[in-house]
Protein backbone atom coordinates (compact mmCIF):
# COMPACT_ATOMS: atom_id res chain seq x y z
CA UNK A 1 0.00 0.00 0.00
CA UNK A 2 2.76 2.43 0.95
CA UNK A 3 4.72 1.29 -2.10
CA UNK A 4 1.73 2.24 -4.28
CA UNK A 5 1.57 5.75 -2.81
CA UNK A 6 5.33 6.14 -3.03
CA UNK A 7 5.63 5.02 -6.66
CA UNK A 8 2.61 7.06 -7.81
CA UNK A 9 4.02 10.28 -6.38
CA UNK A 10 7.52 9.40 -7.48
CA UNK A 11 6.43 8.82 -11.09
CA UNK A 12 4.50 12.12 -11.19
CA UNK A 13 7.34 14.22 -9.75
CA UNK A 14 9.98 12.37 -11.75
CA UNK A 15 8.06 12.98 -15.01
CA UNK A 16 7.97 16.74 -14.42
CA UNK A 17 11.73 16.86 -13.98
CA UNK A 18 12.46 14.27 -16.67
CA UNK A 19 10.68 16.44 -19.24
CA UNK A 20 12.70 19.42 -18.01
CA UNK A 21 15.92 17.36 -18.20
CA UNK A 22 15.02 16.18 -21.69
CA UNK A 23 14.60 19.77 -22.89
CA UNK A 24 17.75 21.01 -21.15
CA UNK A 25 19.97 18.13 -22.29
CA UNK A 26 18.71 18.36 -25.86
CA UNK A 27 19.39 22.09 -25.75
CA UNK A 28 22.96 21.61 -24.55
CA UNK A 29 23.59 18.92 -27.19
CA UNK A 30 22.29 21.29 -29.89
CA UNK A 31 24.18 24.30 -28.44
CA UNK A 32 21.06 26.14 -27.23
CA UNK A 33 19.91 27.27 -23.78
CA UNK A 34 16.57 25.45 -23.48
CA UNK A 35 13.91 26.75 -21.05
CA UNK A 36 15.28 29.84 -19.25
CA UNK A 37 12.46 32.21 -18.28
CA UNK A 38 10.18 30.36 -15.85
CA UNK A 39 11.84 30.11 -12.45
CA UNK A 40 15.58 29.80 -11.87
CA UNK A 41 17.21 28.11 -14.91
CA UNK A 42 13.70 27.47 -16.23
CA UNK A 43 13.07 24.88 -13.52
CA UNK A 44 9.35 25.68 -13.31
CA UNK A 45 8.77 25.44 -17.07
CA UNK A 46 7.26 21.93 -17.00
CA UNK A 47 5.18 22.78 -13.92
CA UNK A 48 3.71 25.69 -15.89
CA UNK A 49 3.20 23.42 -18.91
CA UNK A 50 1.39 20.90 -16.74
CA UNK A 51 -0.93 23.57 -15.28
CA UNK A 52 -1.71 24.69 -18.83
CA UNK A 53 -2.44 21.12 -19.96
CA UNK A 54 -4.82 20.51 -17.05
CA UNK A 55 -6.88 23.57 -17.96
CA UNK A 56 -7.05 22.85 -21.69
CA UNK A 57 -10.28 21.82 -23.37
CA UNK A 58 -10.66 18.07 -23.75
CA UNK A 59 -11.12 17.83 -27.53
CA UNK A 60 -12.66 14.64 -28.92
CA UNK A 61 -12.73 14.53 -32.75
CA UNK A 62 -16.26 14.42 -34.17
CA UNK A 63 -15.72 11.24 -36.22
CA UNK A 64 -13.75 9.46 -33.52
CA UNK A 65 -15.00 6.34 -31.76
CA UNK A 66 -15.63 8.30 -28.58
CA UNK A 67 -15.71 5.55 -25.98
CA UNK A 68 -12.53 3.88 -27.21
CA UNK A 69 -10.81 7.22 -27.76
CA UNK A 70 -11.49 8.42 -24.23
CA UNK A 71 -10.49 5.29 -22.37
CA UNK A 72 -7.26 4.53 -24.29
CA UNK A 73 -4.83 6.84 -22.35
CA UNK A 74 -6.10 5.40 -19.06
CA UNK A 75 -5.36 1.85 -20.21
CA UNK A 76 -1.87 2.78 -21.40
CA UNK A 77 -0.98 4.44 -18.09
CA UNK A 78 -2.61 1.74 -15.93
CA UNK A 79 -0.72 -1.07 -17.62
CA UNK A 80 2.62 0.74 -17.35
CA UNK A 81 2.01 1.71 -13.73
CA UNK A 82 0.91 -1.83 -12.82
CA UNK A 83 4.47 -2.88 -13.60
CA UNK A 84 5.71 -0.92 -10.58
CA UNK A 85 3.69 -3.22 -8.30
CA UNK A 86 6.50 -5.77 -7.94
CA UNK A 87 9.60 -3.55 -7.80
CA UNK A 88 11.69 -3.84 -4.61
CA UNK A 89 12.88 -0.34 -3.68
CA UNK A 90 15.02 -1.21 -0.65
CA UNK A 91 15.94 -4.37 1.24
CA UNK A 92 12.67 -4.26 3.20
CA UNK A 93 10.36 -1.93 1.28
CA UNK A 94 8.78 -2.11 -2.11
CA UNK A 95 5.92 -3.65 -4.02
CA UNK A 96 4.53 -7.14 -3.68
CA UNK A 97 7.22 -9.82 -3.38
CA UNK A 98 5.31 -12.45 -5.33
CA UNK A 99 7.19 -15.50 -6.47
CA UNK A 100 6.50 -14.75 -10.13
CA UNK A 101 7.56 -11.08 -9.96
CA UNK A 102 9.45 -10.59 -13.22
CA UNK A 103 7.03 -12.80 -15.16
CA UNK A 104 4.10 -10.69 -13.93
CA UNK A 105 5.91 -7.48 -14.83
CA UNK A 106 6.62 -8.50 -18.43
CA UNK A 107 3.05 -9.79 -18.88
CA UNK A 108 1.24 -6.77 -17.45
CA UNK A 109 3.39 -4.21 -19.26
CA UNK A 110 2.60 -5.85 -22.60
CA UNK A 111 -1.03 -4.74 -22.08
CA UNK A 112 -0.13 -1.16 -23.06
CA UNK A 113 -0.26 -2.41 -26.65
CA UNK A 114 -4.05 -2.63 -26.25
CA UNK A 115 -4.21 1.01 -25.18
CA UNK A 116 -2.07 2.08 -28.13
CA UNK A 117 -4.25 0.15 -30.57
CA UNK A 118 -7.38 1.72 -29.04
CA UNK A 119 -5.88 5.19 -29.28
CA UNK A 120 -4.82 4.70 -32.89
CA UNK A 121 -8.07 3.16 -34.07
CA UNK A 122 -10.41 5.29 -31.99
CA UNK A 123 -8.91 8.52 -33.31
CA UNK A 124 -10.21 7.71 -36.81
CA UNK A 125 -7.15 9.35 -38.36
CA UNK A 126 -4.70 7.91 -40.88
CA UNK A 127 -1.68 9.23 -39.00
CA UNK A 128 -2.85 7.81 -35.70
CA UNK A 129 -3.73 4.41 -37.19
CA UNK A 130 -0.39 4.09 -39.00
CA UNK A 131 1.44 5.18 -35.87
CA UNK A 132 -0.39 2.62 -33.74
CA UNK A 133 0.28 -0.18 -36.26
CA UNK A 134 3.98 0.64 -36.35
CA UNK A 135 4.14 0.96 -32.59
CA UNK A 136 2.46 -2.36 -31.93
CA UNK A 137 4.56 -4.20 -34.52
CA UNK A 138 7.68 -2.74 -32.96
CA UNK A 139 6.72 -3.47 -29.35
CA UNK A 140 5.73 -7.08 -30.08
CA UNK A 141 8.97 -7.69 -32.05
CA UNK A 142 11.23 -6.25 -29.40
CA UNK A 143 9.49 -8.07 -26.56
CA UNK A 144 11.27 -11.23 -27.74
CA UNK A 145 14.91 -10.11 -27.31
CA UNK A 146 13.86 -8.27 -24.13
CA UNK A 147 12.28 -11.39 -22.68
CA UNK A 148 15.23 -13.58 -23.69
CA UNK A 149 17.77 -11.24 -22.07
CA UNK A 150 15.68 -11.38 -18.88
CA UNK A 151 15.68 -15.19 -19.15
CA UNK A 152 19.52 -15.06 -19.07
CA UNK A 153 19.34 -13.47 -15.62
CA UNK A 154 16.68 -15.93 -14.44
CA UNK A 155 18.85 -18.87 -15.60
CA UNK A 156 21.66 -17.67 -13.33
CA UNK A 157 19.63 -16.47 -10.34
CA UNK A 158 17.18 -19.44 -10.39
CA UNK A 159 14.34 -17.22 -9.22
CA UNK A 160 11.56 -15.07 -10.65
CA UNK A 161 11.28 -13.03 -7.45
CA UNK A 162 12.86 -9.61 -8.02
CA UNK A 163 13.74 -9.09 -4.35
CA UNK A 164 15.55 -12.44 -4.27
CA UNK A 165 17.46 -11.54 -7.44
CA UNK A 166 18.64 -8.32 -5.77
CA UNK A 167 19.63 -10.05 -2.53
CA UNK A 168 21.84 -12.45 -4.49
CA UNK A 169 23.89 -9.56 -5.83
CA UNK A 170 25.22 -8.11 -2.58
CA UNK A 171 26.68 -8.64 0.87
CA UNK A 172 23.31 -9.64 2.38
CA UNK A 173 23.04 -12.79 0.24
CA UNK A 174 23.05 -14.93 3.41
CA UNK A 175 19.88 -13.23 4.64
CA UNK A 176 17.82 -15.30 2.17
CA UNK A 177 20.07 -18.36 1.87
CA UNK A 178 22.54 -19.05 4.72
CA UNK A 179 24.72 -21.33 2.57
CA UNK A 180 24.96 -19.17 -0.55
CA UNK A 181 28.37 -18.03 -1.74
CA UNK A 182 29.55 -15.63 -4.41
CA UNK A 183 32.78 -16.08 -6.35
CA UNK A 184 34.76 -13.72 -8.56
CA UNK A 185 33.21 -13.84 -12.06
CA UNK A 186 30.95 -16.54 -10.62
CA UNK A 187 33.58 -19.22 -11.28
CA UNK A 188 33.90 -21.45 -8.26
CA UNK A 189 37.12 -23.03 -9.57
CA UNK A 190 38.97 -19.71 -9.24
CA UNK A 191 38.48 -19.99 -5.48
CA UNK A 192 38.24 -16.24 -4.81
CA UNK A 193 35.18 -15.81 -2.60
CA UNK A 194 33.44 -12.43 -2.84
CA UNK A 195 30.44 -13.15 -0.58
CA UNK A 196 31.58 -10.68 2.08
CA UNK A 197 33.43 -8.31 -0.26
CA UNK A 198 30.24 -7.35 -2.08
CA UNK A 199 30.09 -4.07 -3.98
CA UNK A 200 30.15 -4.13 -7.76
CA UNK A 201 32.04 -7.46 -7.68
CA UNK A 202 28.82 -9.35 -6.90
CA UNK A 203 26.55 -7.48 -9.31
CA UNK A 204 25.20 -9.70 -12.04
CA UNK A 205 26.92 -7.65 -14.71
CA UNK A 206 30.31 -8.29 -13.08
CA UNK A 207 29.57 -11.69 -11.56
CA UNK A 208 28.81 -13.06 -15.04
CA UNK A 209 30.95 -10.89 -17.36
CA UNK A 210 29.15 -11.68 -20.63
CA UNK A 211 25.99 -10.23 -19.10
CA UNK A 212 27.27 -6.94 -20.43
CA UNK A 213 26.15 -8.15 -23.87
CA UNK A 214 22.82 -9.28 -22.37
CA UNK A 215 22.36 -5.83 -20.84
CA UNK A 216 23.16 -4.24 -24.20
CA UNK A 217 20.36 -6.26 -25.82
CA UNK A 218 18.06 -5.48 -22.87
CA UNK A 219 18.79 -1.76 -23.13
CA UNK A 220 18.30 -1.57 -26.92
CA UNK A 221 15.05 -3.55 -26.66
CA UNK A 222 13.85 -1.39 -23.77
CA UNK A 223 14.35 1.76 -25.87
CA UNK A 224 12.12 0.21 -28.52
CA UNK A 225 9.54 -0.84 -25.90
CA UNK A 226 9.25 2.75 -24.70
CA UNK A 227 9.06 4.06 -28.30
CA UNK A 228 12.14 6.20 -27.69
CA UNK A 229 14.53 7.43 -30.38
CA UNK A 230 16.30 5.88 -32.29
CA UNK A 231 13.23 3.61 -32.35
CA UNK A 232 10.59 6.34 -32.56
CA UNK A 233 9.14 5.71 -36.03
CA UNK A 234 5.68 5.27 -34.46
CA UNK A 235 5.74 8.96 -33.57
CA UNK A 236 8.02 10.16 -36.39
CA UNK A 237 7.23 13.88 -36.45
CA UNK A 238 8.23 14.39 -40.07
CA UNK A 239 6.00 11.59 -41.41
CA UNK A 240 3.17 10.98 -38.96
CA UNK A 241 2.99 14.32 -37.09
CA UNK A 242 2.88 12.55 -33.71
CA UNK A 243 1.79 8.99 -34.40
CA UNK A 244 -0.89 7.30 -32.35
CA UNK A 245 -1.53 10.28 -30.05
CA UNK A 246 -1.85 12.93 -32.77
CA UNK A 247 -5.52 13.65 -32.01
CA UNK A 248 -5.16 13.92 -28.25
CA UNK A 249 -5.04 17.17 -26.30
CA UNK A 250 -5.07 18.45 -22.76
CA UNK A 251 -5.19 16.00 -19.91
CA UNK A 252 -5.42 12.86 -22.04
CA UNK A 253 -2.31 13.88 -23.96
CA UNK A 254 -0.53 14.51 -20.64
CA UNK A 255 -1.54 11.00 -19.58
CA UNK A 256 0.10 9.48 -22.69
CA UNK A 257 3.29 11.46 -22.08
CA UNK A 258 3.20 10.36 -18.44
CA UNK A 259 3.06 6.73 -19.49
CA UNK A 260 5.96 7.19 -21.93
CA UNK A 261 8.17 8.61 -19.19
CA UNK A 262 6.79 6.09 -16.70
CA UNK A 263 7.80 3.28 -19.07
CA UNK A 264 11.32 4.72 -19.32
CA UNK A 265 11.58 4.76 -15.54
CA UNK A 266 10.12 1.27 -15.10
CA UNK A 267 12.49 -0.27 -17.61
CA UNK A 268 15.44 1.59 -16.04
CA UNK A 269 14.49 0.26 -12.60
CA UNK A 270 14.22 -3.22 -14.06
CA UNK A 271 17.63 -2.99 -15.74
CA UNK A 272 19.21 -1.76 -12.50
CA UNK A 273 17.58 -4.59 -10.51
CA UNK A 274 18.44 -7.39 -12.92
CA UNK A 275 21.95 -6.38 -13.94
CA UNK A 276 23.34 -3.53 -11.83
CA UNK A 277 22.77 -4.88 -8.33
CA UNK A 278 19.43 -3.24 -7.47
CA UNK A 279 19.64 -1.47 -4.10
CA UNK A 280 23.13 -2.87 -3.37
CA UNK A 281 26.04 -0.49 -2.96
CA UNK A 282 28.72 -0.33 -5.69
CA UNK A 283 31.56 0.01 -3.15
CA UNK A 284 33.27 -3.24 -2.06
CA UNK A 285 34.74 -4.14 1.34
CA UNK A 286 38.52 -3.95 0.99
CA UNK A 287 40.14 -5.60 3.99
CA UNK A 288 39.53 -3.41 7.05
CA UNK A 289 38.15 -0.58 4.90
CA UNK A 290 34.58 -1.89 4.92
CA UNK A 291 33.15 0.48 2.31
CA UNK A 292 30.24 -1.84 1.49
CA UNK A 293 29.19 -2.11 5.15
CA UNK A 294 29.44 1.66 5.62
CA UNK A 295 27.36 2.48 2.53
CA UNK A 296 24.53 -0.01 3.09
CA UNK A 297 22.52 -0.44 6.27
CA UNK A 298 21.26 -3.77 7.61
CA UNK A 299 17.95 -4.84 5.99
CA UNK A 300 15.02 -3.44 7.93
CA UNK A 301 16.83 -0.54 9.60
CA UNK A 302 16.36 3.14 8.68
CA UNK A 303 19.89 3.28 7.28
CA UNK A 304 19.12 0.20 5.16
CA UNK A 305 16.05 1.92 3.68
CA UNK A 306 17.81 5.21 2.98
CA UNK A 307 20.97 3.73 1.42
CA UNK A 308 18.97 1.17 -0.60
CA UNK A 309 16.57 3.74 -2.01
CA UNK A 310 19.48 6.11 -2.72
CA UNK A 311 21.47 3.55 -4.73
CA UNK A 312 18.53 2.12 -6.69
CA UNK A 313 17.00 5.50 -7.54
CA UNK A 314 20.41 6.89 -8.61
CA UNK A 315 21.01 3.89 -10.86
CA UNK A 316 17.56 4.19 -12.43
CA UNK A 317 17.84 7.95 -12.98
CA UNK A 318 21.31 7.58 -14.53
CA UNK A 319 19.82 5.08 -17.00
CA UNK A 320 17.01 7.52 -17.81
CA UNK A 321 19.70 10.15 -18.44
CA UNK A 322 21.43 7.73 -20.80
CA UNK A 323 18.15 7.19 -22.67
CA UNK A 324 17.72 10.95 -23.09
CA UNK A 325 21.34 11.32 -24.25
CA UNK A 326 20.86 8.57 -26.86
CA UNK A 327 17.62 10.13 -28.10
CA UNK A 328 19.37 13.37 -29.01
CA UNK A 329 22.47 11.68 -30.47
CA UNK A 330 21.31 8.99 -32.90
CA UNK A 331 19.12 9.33 -36.01
CA UNK A 332 15.90 7.37 -36.36
CA UNK A 333 15.99 3.84 -37.83
CA UNK A 334 13.98 3.00 -40.94
CA UNK A 335 11.17 0.43 -40.52
CA UNK A 336 13.00 -2.40 -42.31
CA UNK A 337 16.25 -1.65 -40.46
CA UNK A 338 14.30 -1.76 -37.22
CA UNK A 339 12.84 -5.18 -37.95
CA UNK A 340 16.21 -6.46 -39.23
CA UNK A 341 17.91 -5.42 -36.01
CA UNK A 342 15.33 -7.19 -33.87
CA UNK A 343 14.88 -10.43 -35.80
CA UNK A 344 18.29 -10.96 -37.42
CA UNK A 345 20.68 -9.70 -34.76
CA UNK A 346 19.16 -9.21 -31.30
CA UNK A 347 16.95 -12.32 -31.15
CA UNK A 348 19.59 -14.86 -32.31
CA UNK A 349 22.16 -13.12 -30.11
CA UNK A 350 19.87 -13.37 -27.11
CA UNK A 351 19.20 -17.07 -27.77
CA UNK A 352 22.96 -17.75 -27.80
CA UNK A 353 23.32 -15.78 -24.55
CA UNK A 354 20.62 -17.92 -22.90
CA UNK A 355 22.66 -21.00 -23.82
CA UNK A 356 25.87 -19.45 -22.46
CA UNK A 357 24.11 -18.51 -19.19
CA UNK A 358 23.07 -22.12 -18.72
CA UNK A 359 26.71 -23.20 -19.14
CA UNK A 360 27.95 -20.42 -16.84
CA UNK A 361 25.49 -21.51 -14.18
CA UNK A 362 27.28 -24.89 -14.16
CA UNK A 363 30.55 -23.12 -13.30
CA UNK A 364 28.89 -21.37 -10.36
CA UNK A 365 27.79 -24.42 -8.39
CA UNK B 1 -16.99 -8.82 4.49
CA UNK B 2 -13.26 -9.45 4.18
CA UNK B 3 -11.39 -7.54 1.49
CA UNK B 4 -10.56 -10.76 -0.42
CA UNK B 5 -14.25 -11.46 -0.92
CA UNK B 6 -14.90 -7.94 -2.20
CA UNK B 7 -12.05 -8.29 -4.70
CA UNK B 8 -13.30 -11.74 -5.70
CA UNK B 9 -16.80 -10.45 -6.41
CA UNK B 10 -15.36 -7.49 -8.32
CA UNK B 11 -13.44 -9.85 -10.63
CA UNK B 12 -16.48 -12.10 -10.87
CA UNK B 13 -18.60 -9.13 -11.90
CA UNK B 14 -16.00 -8.01 -14.44
CA UNK B 15 -15.88 -11.48 -15.98
CA UNK B 16 -19.65 -11.93 -16.08
CA UNK B 17 -20.56 -8.48 -17.34
CA UNK B 18 -17.90 -8.44 -20.05
CA UNK B 19 -18.92 -11.93 -21.20
CA UNK B 20 -22.52 -10.71 -21.41
CA UNK B 21 -21.34 -7.68 -23.37
CA UNK B 22 -19.58 -9.94 -25.92
CA UNK B 23 -22.92 -11.65 -26.54
CA UNK B 24 -25.01 -8.51 -26.79
CA UNK B 25 -22.69 -6.15 -28.67
CA UNK B 26 -23.04 -5.98 -32.44
CA UNK B 27 -19.65 -4.35 -32.97
CA UNK B 28 -17.00 -7.07 -33.27
CA UNK B 29 -14.21 -4.74 -32.16
CA UNK B 30 -16.06 -3.90 -28.92
CA UNK B 31 -16.61 -7.62 -28.39
CA UNK B 32 -12.87 -8.25 -28.77
CA UNK B 33 -12.05 -5.58 -26.20
CA UNK B 34 -14.69 -7.03 -23.86
CA UNK B 35 -13.06 -10.45 -24.29
CA UNK B 36 -9.82 -8.92 -23.01
CA UNK B 37 -11.69 -7.75 -19.90
CA UNK B 38 -13.14 -11.27 -19.48
CA UNK B 39 -9.66 -12.83 -19.56
CA UNK B 40 -8.28 -10.27 -17.11
CA UNK B 41 -11.17 -10.96 -14.74
CA UNK B 42 -10.50 -14.69 -15.00
CA UNK B 43 -6.80 -14.09 -14.30
CA UNK B 44 -7.85 -12.23 -11.15
CA UNK B 45 -9.98 -15.19 -10.05
CA UNK B 46 -7.04 -17.54 -10.70
CA UNK B 47 -4.83 -15.41 -8.43
CA UNK B 48 -7.41 -15.56 -5.65
CA UNK B 49 -7.52 -19.36 -6.03
CA UNK B 50 -3.76 -19.50 -5.46
CA UNK B 51 -2.82 -20.22 -9.07
CA UNK B 52 -0.55 -17.23 -9.61
CA UNK B 53 1.47 -18.77 -12.42
CA UNK B 54 -1.62 -19.78 -14.41
CA UNK B 55 -3.07 -16.28 -14.03
CA UNK B 56 0.03 -14.57 -15.39
CA UNK B 57 0.39 -17.09 -18.21
CA UNK B 58 -3.24 -16.37 -19.09
CA UNK B 59 -2.50 -12.64 -19.37
CA UNK B 60 0.74 -13.17 -21.29
CA UNK B 61 -0.57 -15.72 -23.79
CA UNK B 62 -4.22 -14.80 -24.28
CA UNK B 63 -4.35 -11.07 -23.64
CA UNK B 64 -0.83 -10.12 -24.71
CA UNK B 65 -0.65 -12.45 -27.70
CA UNK B 66 -3.81 -14.02 -29.07
CA UNK B 67 -6.25 -11.17 -28.47
CA UNK B 68 -3.95 -8.45 -29.75
CA UNK B 69 -3.59 -10.39 -33.01
CA UNK B 70 -7.38 -10.71 -33.14
CA UNK B 71 -7.89 -6.97 -32.64
CA UNK B 72 -5.21 -6.32 -35.24
CA UNK B 73 -7.02 -8.55 -37.72
CA UNK B 74 -10.40 -6.91 -37.11
CA UNK B 75 -8.94 -3.43 -37.45
CA UNK B 76 -7.17 -4.21 -40.72
CA UNK B 77 -10.19 -5.85 -42.38
CA UNK B 78 -12.46 -3.09 -41.14
CA UNK B 79 -10.38 -0.31 -42.64
CA UNK B 80 -9.62 -2.10 -45.91
CA UNK B 81 -13.16 -3.03 -46.89
CA UNK B 82 -14.62 0.32 -45.73
CA UNK B 83 -17.65 -1.53 -44.41
CA UNK B 84 -18.42 -1.89 -40.73
CA UNK B 85 -17.80 -5.37 -39.41
CA UNK B 86 -20.90 -6.29 -37.46
CA UNK B 87 -22.54 -9.45 -36.30
CA UNK B 88 -26.18 -10.35 -36.57
CA UNK B 89 -28.35 -12.77 -34.68
CA UNK B 90 -29.21 -16.04 -36.42
CA UNK B 91 -31.06 -19.18 -35.28
CA UNK B 92 -32.35 -17.68 -32.05
CA UNK B 93 -34.55 -20.63 -31.11
CA UNK B 94 -32.01 -23.44 -31.53
CA UNK B 95 -29.24 -21.29 -30.09
CA UNK B 96 -31.11 -20.70 -26.85
CA UNK B 97 -32.23 -24.34 -26.72
CA UNK B 98 -28.72 -25.77 -27.16
CA UNK B 99 -27.03 -23.35 -24.73
CA UNK B 100 -29.72 -23.93 -22.08
CA UNK B 101 -29.31 -27.70 -22.49
CA UNK B 102 -25.54 -27.44 -22.25
CA UNK B 103 -25.83 -25.27 -19.16
CA UNK B 104 -28.20 -27.78 -17.54
CA UNK B 105 -25.85 -30.73 -18.24
CA UNK B 106 -22.80 -28.86 -16.88
CA UNK B 107 -24.60 -27.60 -13.79
CA UNK B 108 -26.01 -31.06 -13.04
CA UNK B 109 -22.61 -32.73 -13.60
CA UNK B 110 -20.76 -30.27 -11.37
CA UNK B 111 -23.37 -30.66 -8.66
CA UNK B 112 -23.23 -34.45 -8.80
CA UNK B 113 -19.45 -34.71 -9.03
CA UNK B 114 -18.83 -33.49 -5.46
CA UNK B 115 -15.29 -32.31 -6.14
CA UNK B 116 -14.42 -31.53 -2.54
CA UNK B 117 -14.60 -35.20 -1.50
CA UNK B 118 -12.67 -36.64 -4.45
CA UNK B 119 -9.52 -38.60 -3.68
CA UNK B 120 -7.06 -36.41 -5.53
CA UNK B 121 -8.47 -33.27 -3.92
CA UNK B 122 -7.97 -34.68 -0.44
CA UNK B 123 -4.47 -36.01 -1.10
CA UNK B 124 -3.14 -32.77 -2.60
CA UNK B 125 -1.12 -30.80 -0.03
CA UNK B 126 -2.57 -27.35 0.49
CA UNK B 127 0.82 -25.64 0.37
CA UNK B 128 0.97 -22.64 -1.98
CA UNK B 129 2.07 -23.55 -5.47
CA UNK B 130 5.73 -22.98 -6.16
CA UNK B 131 7.18 -22.08 -9.53
CA UNK B 132 10.29 -24.21 -9.07
CA UNK B 133 8.15 -27.29 -8.24
CA UNK B 134 6.12 -26.64 -11.37
CA UNK B 135 9.29 -26.37 -13.46
CA UNK B 136 10.65 -29.61 -11.98
CA UNK B 137 7.41 -31.44 -12.77
CA UNK B 138 7.36 -30.17 -16.35
CA UNK B 139 10.97 -31.16 -16.99
CA UNK B 140 10.65 -34.64 -15.40
CA UNK B 141 7.18 -36.22 -15.07
CA UNK B 142 5.53 -34.35 -17.94
CA UNK B 143 8.52 -33.85 -20.23
CA UNK B 144 6.94 -35.81 -23.11
CA UNK B 145 3.83 -33.60 -23.18
CA UNK B 146 6.05 -30.54 -22.93
CA UNK B 147 8.17 -31.62 -25.90
CA UNK B 148 5.11 -32.50 -28.00
CA UNK B 149 3.67 -29.03 -27.36
CA UNK B 150 7.02 -27.55 -28.36
CA UNK B 151 7.01 -29.46 -31.67
CA UNK B 152 3.40 -28.41 -32.31
CA UNK B 153 4.29 -24.75 -31.80
CA UNK B 154 7.32 -25.10 -34.08
CA UNK B 155 5.11 -26.62 -36.80
CA UNK B 156 2.63 -23.76 -36.43
CA UNK B 157 5.49 -21.26 -36.70
CA UNK B 158 6.90 -22.84 -39.86
CA UNK B 159 3.41 -23.07 -41.35
CA UNK B 160 2.73 -19.40 -40.64
CA UNK B 161 6.01 -18.34 -42.24
CA UNK B 162 5.29 -20.53 -45.28
CA UNK B 163 1.80 -19.12 -45.79
CA UNK B 164 2.75 -15.49 -45.16
CA UNK B 165 6.05 -15.53 -47.01
CA UNK B 166 4.88 -17.20 -50.22
CA UNK B 167 2.63 -14.45 -51.53
CA UNK B 168 5.40 -11.92 -52.08
CA UNK B 169 7.95 -12.41 -54.85
CA UNK B 170 11.40 -11.13 -54.07
CA UNK B 171 12.78 -8.55 -56.44
CA UNK B 172 9.53 -7.39 -58.07
CA UNK B 173 8.25 -5.57 -55.00
CA UNK B 174 10.26 -2.79 -53.50
CA UNK B 175 12.07 -4.44 -50.62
Amino acid sequence: MYAFLFFLNFVLIYTIFAVYAERKISAFIQDRYGPMETGPYGLLQTVADLLKLLQKEDIVPLAADKRIFKVAPLIIFTSVFAGFAVLPLTSDFGGSQIETGIFYLLAIVSLDVIGILMAGWGSNSKYALLGAMRSVAQIISYEIPLGLSVVCVIMVSQSLNLQEIVYQQGIFINAIDPNAQNFLFGIKALGIETTHIGGFLTWNIFRIPFFFLAYLIFFIASLAEANRAPFDIPIAESELVAGFHVEYSGFRWAMIMLSEYGMMLLISFLGAILFWGGWNTPLPNIGSVALADWTSGEPGTVAGHLWGAFWLVSKALLTVGLQIWIRWTYPRLRLDQLMNLSWKYLTPGAIILVLVSALWRLLMI
Amino acid sequence: MPIENIIFYAFLGLTGLSALFILLSKNILYSAFALIATFIGMAGIFVLLGAEFVAITQILVYVGGVLILMVFGIMLTNRLSQAKVETEVYNKFFGILISAGLFYILAKAIEMADFANMGWMKNTPSAPSSVSDLGMKIMTDYVLVFEVIGILLLLALIGAVRIAGNTREEGTDAA
